[in-house]
């Protein structure tokens, strides 16, 4: 018995994600009392053996550069033909793990719970604490098949790392043919990720037009956050799509969220609710937001976020 | 070409959320069900687009539930659509659903099949996933933009921080978000359409259920708002730095 965790990574480098799934993984681990490893599919630069300190053991790797780009059929056979006496996959809910995992639960006829918030209640069973409703509720799942699958939420698990070293171990698999070939990548350099960001800064239609998005952009760019908006803010092409967050658009659980001219609709609370601590600046003293707050200014943000933006810089010189 | 869209059931985004049964079930007293948004506005309607392009292109809906899930899917056939399928059940597990789906897939020979990203209620991000796995066939997830050429596709999907073009080959399983098409609110003349259109209900074929639900718990309520005035923002990033320290 032990735990296989999925070691997501992209441009040469294994994501902040996973580093959650390796910690959540091998404290998992410690508490069934078994080992827990990682399995890498493809190639970075950074140094396996190192993983040993998020607490695993070993670091399977399928060293072959044609896995750097995703195809989910593929990978979830290689992860399939990895499982060894894996009991418990680990996987990050992200956009990697939300393709390949649920295809590996078909495979081995493992049963699978998504977005988990927290490591299973083992007492009595198997079960796992999901986020549900959008971030509204949690359902504690039990999971009964032999093989179980988890895949947990990003930023919910605080990464840990103590000494430790893991040994590599080539796997000589051979990977299909994939079906899927990436023809382009249109990815917005030197910007923070929105899903994996600590601190979000967003804007909405109280910021009255697209010109006026320095602003944000200011104070992101302080706080080294990601940026994101309302959905009629996206919908009227002010900003990009991925920048859309809410019920129909991108959940997201940062440290900070800092909503700006947002009235806070329940549809846009649903993708920012799980939220560490929220922050509303909005000049409507009645505006719902400032009830799902924990710190707040009733203020017209042209003139209280330059002023943040200032008071920040003063505190990180 | 045929393609199967996957249509589920899931109480408005407006809900109040609570639960009964020592908490065990969902209160659905007074909840207004509504066809899943991202099955509705992009999995649906894309279809539909298609098929408004091609003739020759037929576009099935499928749900797996209960008899209570039928307003839904007539809705969703007012939109568009040829027929519609009710696999005939009230199991809730993934990998249940999604081998129900599956065997429908199987049997009409699809070489599309299109999902939500996730349903707003359990949020699984997994039934396409899943029927990919089960079928063997390439799954792009979390897609932002379908176009048909042939016998490919050519799929942008989300990735961290932008996204990935993505050439396929049919068959496969598209999970479709926003920017795949636009809402459309059903007219008249389908709405009339929708009530004679096929909709055949189906007994579940024989599946195994790997999880259930044990209890489900709401988050602990927040301790409410701390206002600062707008005329002393230095105090706000005193209590980010010091009490919350997020910054
Ligand atoms: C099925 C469904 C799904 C939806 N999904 C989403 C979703 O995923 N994400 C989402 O965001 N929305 C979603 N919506 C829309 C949602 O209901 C709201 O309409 C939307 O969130 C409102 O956006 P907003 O707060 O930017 O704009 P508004 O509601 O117009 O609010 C603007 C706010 O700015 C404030 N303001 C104005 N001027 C200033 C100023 N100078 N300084 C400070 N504050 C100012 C105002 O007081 C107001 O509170 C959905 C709706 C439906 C029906
Ligand atoms: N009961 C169901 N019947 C038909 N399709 C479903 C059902 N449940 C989920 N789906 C489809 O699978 C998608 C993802 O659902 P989930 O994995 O549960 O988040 C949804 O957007 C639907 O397209």
């Amino acid at each position: 018995m032990s735990v296989l965790i999925f070691i997501d990574h992209a441009d040469g480098h294994i994501k902040k994600a996973a580093f959650e799934a390796l910690t959540y993984g091998a404290d998992l681990a410690r508490q069934l009392g078994v080992q827990a490893g990682g399995l890498l599919l493809g190639t970075v630069s950074d140094d396996l053996a190192a993983l040993g300190k998020y607490g695993i053991t070993t670091v399977h790797q399928v060293n072959n550069e044609a896995l750097n780009q995703l195809d989910a059929q593929v990978q979830a056979k290689l992860v399939a033909q990895a499982v060894g006496d894996a009991t418990v996959l680990v996987f990050a809910h992200n956009q990697t793990g939300k393709a390949v995992a649920p295809r590996v639960s078909a495979l081995l006829k493992a049963g699978l719970v998504t977005g988990a918030v927290a490591l299973p209640d083992t007492s009595n069973g198997f079960v796992v604490k999901k986020s549900v409703f959008s971030g509204k509720a949690f359902a504690n799942i039990a999971i009964s098949s032999a093989v179980k699958i988890i895949t947990l939420n990003p930023n919910s698990y605080s990464i840990k790392t103590a000494e430790g070293t893991a040994a590599v171990n080539q796997l000589s698999l051979t990977p299909d043919v994939p079906k899927v070939t990436v023809t382009a990548v249109n990815k917005v350099s030197g910007e923070v990720p929105l899903t994996e960001a600590e601190i979000v800064v967003s804007g909405g239609r109280g910021l009255k037009g697209p010109e006026n998005w320095k602003l944000v952009e200011d104070l992101a760019h302080t706080l080294h956050a990601a940026t994101a908006c309302s959905r009629p803010v996206a919908d009227s092409h002010w900003r990009p799509h991925h920048e859309h967050v809410g019920q129909t658009g991108i959940q997201i659980a940062p440290n900070l969220y800092i909503a700006i001219g947002i009235s806070g609709a329940i549809q846009h609370l649903a993708g920012v609710n799980r939220s560490k601590v929220i922050v509303v600046i909005n000049k409507d003293p009645e505006a719902p937001f400032f009830k799902a707050a924990d710190y707040g200014i009733v203020g017209d943000a042209f003139e209280v976020v330059p002023q943040l933006t200032e008071a920040i810089k003063a505190i990180k010189k | 070409m045929k393609i199967l869209v996957c249509v589920s059931k899931t109480p408005d985004t407006t809900s109040k959320i609570a639960f009964t049964n020592g908490n065990t079930k969902f209160d659905d007293a007074g909840v207004q069900w509504i066809i899943n948004p991202y099955d509705e506005w992009y999995a649906l309607v894309r279809a539909i687009e298609l098929k408004e392009k091609d003739a020759s292109i037929t576009v099935h809906l499928v749900t797996v539930g209960g008899a209570d899930a039928e307003p839904i899917i007539r809705k969703a056939l007012a939109l568009g659509g040829d027929e519609a399928f009710r696999v005939n059940t009230d199991n809730h597990d993934s990998f249940y659903i999604a081998s129900q789906i599956a065997a429908i897939a199987k049997e009409g020979a699809y070489d599309l099949i299109f999902t939500g990203k996730e349903t707003i209620d359990y949020n699984g991000s997994s039934i396409g996933g899943l029927v990919a796995g089960l079928l063997d066939l390439p799954y792009i997830s979390l897609a932002t933009k379908f176009e048909l050429n042939g016998a490919t596709a050519t799929v942008n999907r989300e990735i961290e921080g932008g996204e990935e073009v993505n050439s396929v080959s049919l068959p496969a399983v598209i999970s479709c978000q926003k920017g795949v098409a636009e809402q459309r609110i059903p007219n008249m003349r389908g709405i009339m359409a929708a009530r004679t259109k096929p909709l055949k209900v189906v007994e579940p074929a024989a599946a195994d259920s790997l999880t259930s639900v044990a209890s489900f718990e709401l988050p602990p309520a927040k301790a409410g708002v701390k206002l600062v005035p707008a005329d002393n923002v230095a105090e706000l990033v005193r209590l980010l730095h010091e009490e919350a320290k997020v910054i």
